[in-house]
């Protein structure tokens, strides 16, 4: 009996290497839309930069799509029972592009020095850290200053990428030439970059995991043109094309083509969340049962099939499925006119016109804007759209100038990191976008999400982040819309090219190409 | 002196073709709440229903299902409204600089010609953009940019009329009597410049229908308000799937401006009956 088992499982692993053998070699031709501004991610991490130099720098960790940590440059990891002291144990043999050996060394100047000046981002959980140290060359000690339950899921590429000590300790990081001709630890190299035509990389020959990467090449094409990118995949030119680099309206036809497949995965770390910024401050926005009309109005499912060529989902509340803490336990608004014109009649709206500013990216956003302001015209509310560029987007929501406005933005797998930004009193100032801009104010809300930010156990941040959905989606402090569907569409004999949470931004360095059949 | 007018525009039959189309794009323009009760914007079956398939929407839906043909409809109010107000804003700014370089001639012709050819100097179109970016795009935005750029040539045209009707005898006769300047411009000269800006203004509102139509094209219109131009911007990623988004507005656009430009000559077969013949 044992030995028939044994013999399956021989048989089966000869089979299933057979079969998913990745093939060495090829070129992958990839579309990057809108050109990077620069490929140095420690400087710059919009998301074209992540995309690209996501093959070029590395972080500790990656993430599957349940965000569950991998190893990456650490190759294992401890917490200890209080929450306060992270150990990462590092790959052996690593060496950056340039032939120098990675070291913990590394690690501490990137995350102590390099990134804590240059990254907002990362510069706001490291408020949190007490000290980084390196107790020997392949160890790496974080000590908190108290728990901090989301720590754990900040060790991705394009959060904290590790940067050369040796090329950048004690120059002026934003100056450096070789600023120009990025050195990571990635699978990949930088060739060249030929502005508004192409950026090619190289196979790193000296990868530390074993075999990979398996292509020699991956070749960005800048193409400008929504519809020159869909003819360019048309001909052939390019095989992959990267969330939104397609209008949603081609999207079907595209993933119909002939070897064309289509996989809505590899987002789930960022999470795009849409919704319509709604101003607090002023009515008839001040009243809970106004916003909550909105939320009636809307026919969230026409959007997503209308306009989102069905990817995506309507979104129940301000925190994404794929987040970690999300609840479905919550009042659900479905399109109901006939009870938003109730609302509306209990809190005697007086039909006073509102301002609806759509996000200045295009077709879909503003085909959106249209379709809201249609449901919203229906249950009797006027809606005038203000047409603005980006610029112009950025500055009224940055100086509260606005009655709604659409916006997306990414939750970062944890409620703490991209949640609670948006809906905390203390984060509400002009100036910026991306904090409390509808001006809501709880202080039984503020008080869940700083308890459930340095909650030890994963059950008690649960039950507090339940909580504090439950109240959020009552009383409406935004319109959510939908969690956003980026589809990457590929050539379907292209393999594992989407294999975590971050999807392209990970690096190409488990994808091959098989022979077209 | 009516009749005669009727007589020598009916004569040229494309003029009459041109007033027909026209008169018929305002009739529809006119009536388009009685013909469409529902909101252009609402979204009434599912997008991309083609043409000819549902008796009640005869030329399908859009990309979020909203019914072409009351777009059609309710943009023609859009469209004319911007061409007519932009004329007569373009002309209230033109007539009275030409009149008064071609009256006084010497620095103050000099002055506002130099004026006039800053205008003129920078391409319509690329103005018309700039200002209409700078001030937000909204109906009056639009309107006032469109006005911006089109009165040069008026004033010119009024200039070069002015400079010779008064050297003729009866203005002579008039300033002998002791007429004040205004009066004799507007009293004297004015009247009879007008056959050439009746023409001129016809043809302007048809170019400033074709302005109104590329600034929507290209996501400067409105938001607020359905036109052509803009049916035809947002479906133009679309054209491979749908065409008939693009084309029936295209028609429109098309059939208006042609009426206006038919209606234009037919004007000025009428109006100047010895220019007319000798062009025959």
């Amino acid at each position: 009996m044992k030995t028939r088992l044994a013999l399956l499982a021989a048989a089966l692993m000869l089979s299933t290497s057979a079969f998913a053998q990745p093939v060495e070699g090829g070129r992958a031709n990839v579309v990057i839309q809108p050109e990077p501004p620069s490929l140095m991610m420690g400087l710059v991490q919009n998301g074209p930069t992540q995309m690209v130099a996501g093959n070029i720098y590395e972080s500790l960790l990656r993430y599957d799509e349940n965000l569950e940590p991998m190893p990456q440059l650490a190759t294992d990891w401890e917490i200890s029972e209080d929450g306060l002291t992270y150990t990462f144990h590092l790959a052996e043999g690593v060496k950056w592009h340039d032939g120098e050996d990675f070291t913990s060394e590394d690690v501490v100047f990137s995350v102590d020095v390099f990134l804590r000046e240059t990254h907002a981002r990362l510069r706001q959980s490291l408020e949190h850290v007490e000290s980084v140290e390196a107790p020997d060359d392949h160890t790496v000690v974080f000590t908190l200053k108290q728990p901090f339950g989301p720590f754990i899921g900040i060790f991705e590429a394009g959060t904290m990428p590790m940067i050369p000590k040796h090329i950048y300790e004690g120059t002026d990081f934003a100056n450096n030439e070789m600023n120009n001709t990025p050195i990571g630890t990635g699978p990949f190299k930088f060739e060249e970059w030929e502005r508004g035509s192409h950026i090619l990389l190289t196979k790193n020959e000296d990868y530390y995991e074993e075999g990979k990467p398996y292509l020699d090449e991956i070749y960005w094409h800048v193409i400008p043109d929504a519809a020159a990118r869909a003819v360019a995949y048309e001909n052939g030119v390019v095989d992959i094309l990267p969330g939104g680099s397609v209008e949603n309206f081609d999207v079907e036809r595209i993933a119909n083509l002939e070897n064309s497949c289509i996989t809505e995965k590899g987002w789930e770390y960022f999470a795009p969340h849409s919704w319509m910024w709604l101003n607090n401050r002023e009515a008839p926005f001040d009243d809970a049962r106004f916003r909550q009309a909105v939320m009636y109005a809307m026919d969230r499912e026409f959007a997503r099939d209308a306009l989102w060529a069905g990817l995506g989902q309507v979104a129940t509340g301000p925190v994404a499925s794929s987040t970690r803490f999300y609840t479905d336990d919550v009042t659900q608004y479905t399109y109901d006119p006939a009870k938003a014109e109730a609302l509306l009649e209990e809190m005697g709206y007086d039909g006073e016109p509102v301002r609806l500013l759509p996000l200045p990216y295009g077709e879909t956003w503003q085909r959106w804007a249209e379709a809201v302001k249609q449901n919203l015209e229906e249950v009797g509310i006027p809606v005038e759209i203000v047409s603005t560029d980006v610029a112009g987007w950025n500055q009224r929501l940055a100086e509260w100038d606005y009655d709604m406005a659409f916006t997306y933005v990414y939750q970062y797998g944890d409620p703490a990191l991209g949640v609670s930004r948006n809906y905390v009193s203390t984060n509400i100032a002009k100036g910026s976008q991306w904090n409390n801009v509808e001006g809501y104010e709880n202080e039984e809300v503020d008080r869940i999400f700083d308890e459930a930010a340095v909650a030890v156990t994963p059950e008690e941040r649960q039950e507090l982040y339940t909580e504090v959905q439950k109240i959020l989606v009552d009383e409406v402090p935004v319109a959510w819309m939908l969690e956003l569907g980026f589809p990457t569409i590929h050539r379907c004999n292209i393999k594992d090219l989407v294999t975590s949470a971050i999807g392209l931004n990970d690096g190409f360095k488990n994808a091959y190409i098989e022979e077209a059949e | 002196m009516m009749g005669d007018f009727w007589k020598r525009f009916s004569r040229n039959r494309g003029a009459v073709i041109g007033l027909f189309i026209l008169l018929l794009v305002v009739v529809v323009a006119a009536i388009a709440p009685l013909l469409f009760p529902d909101s252009p914007w609402r979204m009434v079956q599912r997008p991309f229903l083609p043409p000819f398939e549902m008796s009640e929407y005869p030329l399908g839906t859009d990309t979020i299902g909203r019914n072409v043909i009351s777009g059609l409809a309710y943009g023609a109010q859009v469209s004319l409204l911007v061409g007519l107000v932009s004329t007569v804003v373009s002309l209230l700014i033109g007539i009275p600089i030409g009149a008064l370089a071609g009256y006084f001639g010497g620095f103050v012709d000099d002055a506002l010609m130099r004026f006039t050819e800053l205008f003129q100097t920078v391409p319509n179109f690329a103005l018309a953009i700039v200002l209409v970016a700078i001030f937000e795009p909204s109906i009056y935005s639009i309107i006032a940019a469109i006005a911006i750029v089109s009165w040069p040539p008026v004033a010119r045209l009024v200039r070069g009329e002015f400079l010779s009707l008064r050297q003729r005898e009866y203005v002579e006769a008039a300033t002998l009597s002791g007429q004040s300047h205004a009066a004799i411009i507007w009293r004297q000269i004015l009247p009879n410049t007008l056959s050439p800006i009746i023409v001129l203004a016809s043809l302007m509102v048809a170019t400033a229908i074709l302005l109104e139509s590329s600034l929507s094209f290209l996501g400067l219109g409105d938001p607020n308000l359905m036109s052509w131009g803009y049916m035809i911007g947002a479906a133009r990623t679309v054209i491979r799937q749908a065409w008939w988004l693009s084309f029936f507005p295209g028609v429109a656009i098309l059939l208006t401006v042609l009426a206006l430009n038919l209606i234009g000559e037919g004007l000025n077969d009428a109006l100047n009956p010895r220019l007319a013949r000798k062009g025959k």
